[in-house]
């Protein structure tokens, strides 16, 4: 990651990228979709976060695998904890 | 890896002896800050698991409080917020390739954002609290249905909110002691550490506001 430099371009690229989704994503948010507003926000913002991720922050380029490991670690208990903790909710009125 | 110094270098200031190399170096320096950064998503994924508990059970207090969100200032400071994240790349860009002067220039530019973000967000919480009664506690005041659950919705925006402009101000900090040391010439292409730190730093706060944006601002199509 240290050696690794991107260019000019690449970096205004994902940023006029992440303009346009934000516009797409607030142009959306207009559209009657009752529920899935949100899981439709929610996706738009995930392709934003993994653009900052990979580009801006450079996990693309990363070749120490220790460090890979610590990021997907850090999203899978991101993951045990919003996931779990919804089935409990969302089962409780099922009994 | 073409630029990376020679596996031995014994005379060189920026390498601590317990490494053995440059590259090394900074390998370990990254991988600490991301286990930092993993430590700061617990912090915030809390106050996210939480919502999201909140908003499943409270589902039409969440459309109703995202109503009176303001979404043109959230709108705006998304845009902002993702400038100074170019900003703050290009920064990392030129310091690597020892560009001192544009370094300096685009760090006191993502500052100058960062402020602008703060500062829009500062008029937003002065409408919330001072004009519209929102802030929850004996003061709170909704006209509309569901005005407990309501009021903890805006119990959510205030803390995730707050807790982001917080980072956002600890932010405009080390980016501006970074902006001083590269304008003393501390950091050269072979030594960047803490510029590009401070920038996944900046970075993943920047990916902190892109869920904050949707979560508060876009739940409801209806906006005021």
């Amino acid at each position: 990651m240290s050696a690794h430099i991107a260019s000019k371009k690449l970096y205004v690229t994902i940023w006029a990228s992440l303009i346009g989704l934000t516009i797409l994503t607030a142009a959306v948010s207009y559209l009657e979709l009752g529920a899935f507003n949100i899981v439709l926000a929610l996706v738009i913002a995930t392709a934003k976060m993994l653009l900052v991720a990979l580009f801006f922050m450079g996990v693309k380029y990363i070749s120490e695998k220790m460090t890979l490991v610590v990021i997907v670690a850090g999203l899978f208990w991101l993951m045990i904890l919003l996931i779990l903790s919804m089935t409990d909710y969302i089962s409780r009125p099922w009994i | 890896m073409a630029d990376s110094p020679p596996a031995v270098v014994t005379h060189n200031p920026e390498l601590q002896h317990h490494f053995t190399t440059l590259e090394q170096q900074t390998e370990a320096a990254v991988m600490g800050m991301w286990v930092f950064l993993i430590t700061e998503i617990m912090f915030f994924g809390g106050m996210f698991a939480g919502y999201m508990i909140y908003r499943f059970m409270y589902y039409q207090a969440w459309l109703e409080g995202s109503q009176h969100m303001d979404f043109w200032y959230g709108s705006i400071n998304t845009v902002v917020l993702l400038c100074s994240s170019l900003t703050m790349a290009l920064a990392v860009r030129s310091t690597q390739l020892g560009l001192r002067r544009s370094s300096v220039v685009l760090l006191l530019i993502t500052i100058l954002f960062g402020l602008a973000f703060l500062g829009i967000k500062g008029v937003e919480y002065y409408g919330h609290i001072v004009d519209e009664h929102q802030f929850p506690g004996p003061s709170f005041r909704f006209a509309g249905a569901y005005t407990a659950q309501v009021e903890m919705f805006f119990s959510f925006y205030f803390a995730m909110t707050g807790f982001h402009a917080l980072h956002m101000v600890i932010g405009v900090g080390l980016v501006s002691f970074v902006a001083y040391h590269a304008w003393k010439g501390r950091y050269h292409a072979h030594y960047y550490t803490p510029v590009e730190n401070v920038g996944l730093y900046w970075h993943f706060v920047d990916i902190v506001w892109i869920y904050l944006y949707p979560l508060f601002y876009l739940i409801s199509h209806i906006h005021k």
